[in-house]
């Protein structure tokens, strides 16, 4: 219980030591645990594109299959990336409980080169199937995986987003308790989206490496 | 010119398609003109921008959402009377059968999006803050995007009856039929992007009154103290959070099938259409209890009020809620048992669906033995709960005959159905909203609700509802399938189908009394001065009606579950009536037209999809996206009433 509340960022020690910064105003607790309910209702969304491609995934029509489309190389630099970027997420809400602003703003910094690194090459990896006419208009496999993998695509992108405004605030204000619940909450998305990816990771490319 | 307005005349606005469309045109320009025309002559613009438009107050927010739900009561009703009128004798034809396909499909849809979740909302709102004693909601510029999401929805789905047409494939638009090949045209497209607006509305919606009632309410408040309402709230939200996201998904599938050519549901190249029906029920039955829920909650109040007693078995109350809430979503398959998923799948799902009926009815005994040896008032809101029970019996008993997997084979889609779906969702759902609109619209609004046109109201609507929904029953045996637009005059089907259409009439009228009687209330409703019109028993009855902005001047401390009771008859007033010199400055959100413009950019976006006009939607996504940007970068979005000008206010009233 004692290191669940911790990693919660509430005081380990029955409320003697300080709150965690983003924890410190009640509103920004409420907050947090509105976006924790947000994410479980993303989480359930991203089930029901699981679901869907589970039963759709075999459903090629002749055309290309998970084989011949994925390439380990290409979708391991991906995990690499966004593995690497979550931990990088991490050391960002790590020295924002320090109260280290530029380190903050230099892992937050480090996250998003390494998100825009998976986007590129996830969109590189896209726009190799479009070319060689795996298009999610030809089989019902490649519309699955292609709106599964992409919708994870659009969160990323739309992760960059917010991490570059947030990271904008931090530089701007400074670690006041109400940025601090924003670096957090940010980074909560980030590491969300990881796990995420590493369903995707699992599900579709190394079950479709030996289908 | 004149040929290119009326190719735009016939093809988007249909006006080739004869005078249903030409009077609804006439009287959607009459009505905007006489709404433009009644602000501007009484100077009500800045009114309507700054008090409601621009809120983020819960009770304002909530007393809109009752507003679009009548109107939508209206239109559905409208709709229910249109397919009546069309039914009431063999091969009439009042409509064609291109038209009736359009009007049974918007009357489901927005029957249950439009008006039964904006009912439900209205009250979340309205009442919720005000039992658990707390100022707002935890995120009250969340819910005015709530709000408007659904506004902007609603009106998208709206304006396809006269610009484009209308959905025309059921309210559960089952592919393959709503494919692009089958079924061309905008209509298909307002369903899924509107319902789809008005969802992500949802989902923020029940994030909020769950974090809300999690950790908002007032000191003392624990979970043995929560008022029955409110626990209903917290059921039902839990319930959205985890069925609306498969609406979400099963919806824009669809519309990718639609408009990027993809092959989730189509039978060619792979796609397979059941895995839509699948996402539409896990989402869809669910649906049915995320109404019903907070209607439970309603009679589970006024039961208690007007019988002057506490509640009989509150824990079992609170379990029933919750076990339902966790049945709710394992029993969607029950929907298509023909589907032919095999024996053991139908086992399953038939059993489940039974074992909603165990908590639905130890809720019933638990109401009935409230009322046992209580001083019973027979109110309005007493005289709908007392309506809800026999109406809702029958409805759940017939629902245990189609739970029935291998009975079900028989019942499928045929009129018996539909009376038992109208039964619990009329029985049930609109019941229990109108009993809460009764009840709570003294503390909305100030005024009680004339009780004679309300008693009128109320015969007339429950002698229609059993003389339009018994015969459907009887037709539904007899091998009436829904949906079909006109019937042979051979099939022993007249009578039974006119008696159902004088039932439909004569609820149309009672609806008509009910608005009747509000006009009339306005100006001769019986005043509500002491705040407690009822002798109520929860919190919300302490206040003034209508609510301070502020809602408490002072937070209550609660010690007993029924705290409003326990202060007036076992005195603990003390630590509800606010004393002048606890009075602090209050935070309250600022005005901001944000959430409206975040609608309106999301209405202009939607509308682009519906028509793949794509600028449209990038100018619309594009605008939410700064309005997002614009949100983040916020410092101050909160005013402070001050302490001076609280206390004066409450002297005003006499509190202090």
């Amino acid at each position: 219980m004692a290191t669940r509340a911790h990693a919660m960022g509430e005081p380990r020690d029955g409320g003697t030591r300080a709150l965690a910064l983003e924890y410190t105003h009640a509103e920004d607790r409420t907050r947090i645990l509105g976006f924790w309910i947000f994410l479980a209702t993303d989480m359930i969304l991203f089930g029901c594109l699981f679901a869907t491609y589970l039963v759709l995934r075999t459903h090629m029509d002749g055309g290309p299959t998970p084989a011949t489309l994925f390439d380990m190389k290409g979708f391991g630099a991906e995990t690499l990336a966004l593995l690497t970027s979550s931990f990088t997420g991490g050391l960002a809400t790590l020295s924002m409980r320090d109260g280290r602003q530029k380190s903050v703003a230099f892992w937050m910094s480090v996250t998003i080169v390494l998100g825009l690194t998976f986007l590129g090459i996830e969109a590189s990896e896209f726009a190799h199937d479009a070319f060689i006419g795996a298009v999610w208009q030809r089989s019902a496999f490649l519309s699955s995986f292609f709106t599964l993998v992409g919708t994870h695509g659009c969160h990323v992108t739309f992760g960059v987003l917010w991490m570059l405004v947030t990271l904008y605030q931090v530089l701007r204000r400074g670690l006041t308790p109400r940025t601090a619940r924003k670096v957090f909450v940010v980074n909560l998305y980030w590491h969300f989206l990881d796990v995420v990816w590493i369903f995707i990771f699992t599900v579709v490319y190394l079950t479709g490496m030996v289908m | 010119m004149t040929s290119g307005f009326l190719q735009f005349a016939n093809h988007y606005l249909m006006w080739n398609e004869g005078p249903l469309i030409w009077i609804s045109d006439a009287l959607i320009v009459l009505a905007v003109v006489a709404i433009v025309a009644t602000l501007t002559y009484t100077k009500r613009w800045g009114w309507l921008w700054r008090e409601w438009i621009t809120t983020t107050d819960h009770k304002r927010i909530g007393i809109m959402y009752l507003i679009c739900a009548l109107l939508m009561l209206f239109r559905g009703g409208v709709d229910a009377l249109l397919m009546r009128t069309q039914l009431a004798f063999p091969g009439e034809h009042f409509l064609n059968a291109e038209h009736y396909d359009q009007i049974f499909t918007t009357h489901g849809t927005i029957m249950i999006l439009f008006m039964a979740m904006p009912f439900i909302f209205a009250l979340f709102n309205i009442v919720v803050p005000l039992q658990i004693g707390a100022r707002d909601v935890a995120f009250p510029y969340l819910n005015a995007i709530s709000f408007w999401l659904f506004f902007f929805g609603a009106l998208l789905f709206n304006i396809s009856f006269v610009f484009g047409g209308s959905p025309d494939a059921g309210w559960v638009s089952y592919p393959p039929l709503t494919e692009l090949g089958y079924d061309p045209g905008p209509g298909e497209n307002y369903y899924l992007v509107a319902i789809n607006l008005s969802g992500i509305g949802t989902i923020a919606t029940g994030i909020n009154f769950l974090v809300t009632i999690l950790r908002m309410r007032a000191p003392g408040m624990t979970w043995n103290r929560v008022p029955l309402f409110t626990w209903s709230v917290l059921a039902s939200c839990i319930v959205i959070l985890a069925a609306f996201p498969a609406l979400t998904v099963a919806l824009a599938l669809l519309l990718l099938d639609r408009i990027a050519g993809t092959h989730f549901f189509t039978v060619l190249h792979g796609g397979n259409p059941m895995m839509f029906i699948n996402l539409f029920w896990v989402w869809g039955h669910p649906e049915v209890y995320i109404v019903i829920l907070p209607a439970f909650g309603v009679y589970s109040e006024v039961v208690a009020t007007f019988s002057r007693k506490a509640i009989f078995g509150y824990k079992s109350m609170v379990a029933s809620l919750l076990l339902i809430s966790v049945i709710s979503y394992l029993v969607w398959a029950h929907h298509f048992f023909t589907m032919g998923a095999g024996a053991d799948v139908n086992t399953f799902f038939a059993i489940a669906s039974m074992c909603v009926g165990i908590p639905t009815g130890v809720k019933i005994f638990n109401w009935l033995f409230t009322m046992y040896r209580g001083r019973i008032r027979l109110t309005l809101p007493m005289l709908w709960t007392l309506a809800f029970i026999p109406n809702f019996v029958t409805g759940g008993a017939t629902g245990i005959l189609l739970a029935a997997a291998p009975e079900d084979y028989q019942y499928h889609n045929s009129y018996f159905l539909i009376a038992h779906f109208h039964q619990t969702l009329i029985g049930g759902v609109v019941y229990g909203m109108l009993a809460g609109m009764y009840y709570w619209w003294p503390k909305m609004f100030g005024f009680k609700l004339d009780e004679k046109s309300g008693k009128i109201a109320f015969w007339l609507w429950n002698i229609g509802f059993y003389v339009c929904f018994m015969p459907q029953y009887a037709l539904g045996l007899m091998g009436m399938q829904r949906r079909m637009y006109t019937y042979p005059a051979n099939m022993g089907w007249n009578t039974l189908n006119l008696a159902s259409t004088i039932g439909a009439y004569l609820m149309g009228l009672a609806f008509l009394v009910i608005v009747w009687q509000i006009l009339y209330s306005i100006r001769h409703g019986e005043r509500d001065v002491t705040g407690d019109p009822w002798d109520g028993r929860t919190l919300e009855w302490s206040l003034p009606s209508p609510v301070p902005e502020y809602n408490f001047a002072v937070i209550p401390t609660v010690t007993a579950r029924d705290m409003w009771w326990a202060a007036k008859y076992e005195g603990q007033m003390e630590h509800v009536r606010p004393r002048a010199e606890d009075i602090r400055d209050i935070h309250v959100p600022k005005h901001t037209a944000r959430p409206f413009l975040i609608g309106l950019s999301f209405f202009i976006a939607g509308f682009g999809l519906v028509f793949e006009w794509y600028v449209l939607t990038a100018v619309g996504f594009a605008s939410v996206l700064c309005c997002l940007l614009l949100r983040a970068l916020e410092e101050d979005d909160e005013m402070v009433i001050a302490a001076d000008t609280i206390r004066q206010h409450e002297a005003t009233l006499g509190r202090v």
